[in-house]
């Protein structure tokens, strides 16, 4: 029995350890996948932690779900896209303020064969007007996530409610951007997604940009601090630096110098109106 | 579709080149279900043994309760943990969340139940051949534990095999209560979950085969060990 009270000591210290380096000197960011997935953090964190030290812990989950995490003050930034929830987030006391980080665009995915032949279209709701009628198979995330909620907001658009052909035509996933996209590609689906993640994703068999380029396919990213009036163990002056670093010039012309395959993913605009 | 040489060309490149991330990953992966397996059987053992040995009113709803928990969906385990261990969560003060800590909490959890019951059928089984001679053997209750554990060791060594197998392969509790971080809590499954989501599946796959060789390693020196002691 002594050796087990020993191994039991043993394993009590490891948890203990375990815990030590959680907080120290370092911030926690909940995000969205596309920054992540992307491999911007994977760029820019290394820069941000040699300068000054402070280790940068990124959680990249669906952006509904990283704003639900944060709201349990298990985040001390958080960095998603969907400006409306995001404002809620800050006016329900969670956040500190909300400032523009950059931006790019969605775009609609599908098969190279596309049934509802909607590619070259320039108009994103008229594609899902086209697709319903159609009835081709459409594979939304429907997580309540950044993607998920641009998309709603098109359909709104089209006064075509899809969810009552739900399970038929249109498919929730309830997945995040990656297992969507697999999907759709399993399915021979249209979907609509991020660009970075679009740029960055391996597994496309023959799909294809299909619709790019509309006005309403506008994806901005936001970066907040989460309030310590409201979360009092959240490390706000670390995090406060490290967001004044991603909106300073510095960050920007960093972010804007970011490629992958040639090609830009982000586009700066911390300077811009709120 | 992805090609079978694909994926055996990742594998190759990921076994010759081990690079120190991978290997990172390895080593958190073994270190989180390697504790969470053994804190699981040092409190699973001899818990299986004392339920099967002890008789009292309502042992079949427990012996029902603690099969049923074998069940347990990792992400819904994962979930319950999380909200434990949230700074919002009546055990947020510990700081646990998204560090591997928190990982062992959930994977014992998940564990916990596998060894338990499976010990308490073995032992009950065992009990029952070998009631007499061993009750002249065992003079106090945790004397008896004891003595039938080590007689069993062989079998108990398989069991706790189970229990590990189920902590190294699931991901659901872990992605949550670890968060997936890069050079903190990225563990095998997590980092397999990651490249699917990248549509990376060649890479996915060959991470899952390096899963499983490592898998086999450790059954391996436990086959060792269970041919010494038996």
């Amino acid at each position: 029995m002594k050796k087990a009270a020993l191994i039991i000591l043993v394993c009590a210290n490891l948890l203990i350890a375990h815990t030590c380096y959680a907080r120290d000197n370092s911030i926690l960011v909940q995000s969205t996948t596309s920054t992540a997935n992307s491999g911007l953090y994977d760029y820019l964190l290394p820069l941000f932690e040699d300068s000054t030290g402070i280790k940068v812990n990124v959680v990249a989950v669906g952006t509904g779900q990283a704003i639900r995490n944060a709201s349990n003050c298990d985040a001390d930034v958080l960095l998603v896209h969907a400006k409306t929830a995001e404002e809620k987030f800050v006016s329900d006391g969670y956040g500190i303020k909300r400032h523009n980080l950059m931006y790019n665009d969605f775009i609609i995915v599908g098969p190279a064969e596309d049934p509802a032949n909607i590619h070259g279209l320039t108009d994103a709701t008229t594609a899902l007007t086209k697709i319903a009628a159609n009835k081709s198979i459409f594979a939304s995330r429907g997580d309540n996530s950044g993607t998920h909620k641009k998309e709603v907001q098109l359909w709104n658009k089209t006064s075509i409610d899809p969810t009552d052909n739900s399970g038929k035509w249109y498919r929730e996933t309830g997945s995040g951007m990656g297992a969507t996209l697999n999907i759709s590609i399993g399915m021979g689906a249209y979907a609509l997604t991020d660009r970075a993640t679009w740029i960055n994703f391996k597994n496309r068999a023959n799909h294809q940009i299909l619709v790019e380029g509309d006005d309403q396919l506008f994806n901005q990213y936001g970066v907040t601090v989460i309030n310590d009036a409201k979360c009092p163990d959240s490390n706000t002056a670390q995090a406060k630096l490290f967001v004044d670093w991603l909106i300073s010039t510095e960050g920007q012309t960093l972010i804007g110098n970011y490629r992958l395959k040639d090609q830009q993913l982000f586009y700066p605009n911390s300077q811009t109106e709120q | 579709m992805i090609s079978f040489t694909e994926i055996f060309s990742e594998f190759t490149a990921l076994l010759a080149g081990p690079d120190p991330d991978l290997l990172e990953i390895v080593f958190l992966s073994l270190k989180v279900s390697l504790t969470a397996t053994l804190l699981a059987c040092l409190a699973g053992l001899p818990l299986g043994a004392l339920l099967a040995m002890t008789k009292f009113r309502g042992k079949w709803m427990l012996t029902v309760l603690v099969n049923t928990l074998m069940g347990m969906p990792p992400v819904v385990l994962g979930l319950m943990v999380y909200l434990l261990l949230s700074r919002s969560g009546p055990m947020g003060f510990l700081q646990l969340l998204y560090t591997p800590a928190a990982m062992i909490i959930a994977q014992t959890a998940l564990v916990l139940p596998i060894v338990t019951a499976l010990t308490r059928q073995l032992i009950e089984d065992s009990w029952k051949d070998y009631r007499e001679p061993l009750q002249s053997l065992c003079v106090t209750p945790m004397g008896c534990v004891r003595t039938l554990l080590w007689d069993n060791r062989v079998s108990l060594l398989t069991i706790s095999l189970a229990g590990f197998s189920r902590a190294i392969s699931e991901v659901g509790a872990v992605i949550v209560v670890g968060g997936n971080i890069d050079h903190l809590t990225r563990v095998m499954t997590t980092a397999i979950a990651l490249e699917t989501s990248k549509g990376d599946l060649a890479l996915a796959l060959a991470l899952g085969f390096i899963l499983l060789f490592i898998a086999l390693f450790v059954n391996a020196i436990v086959y060792g060990v269970r041919a010494r002691v038996a």
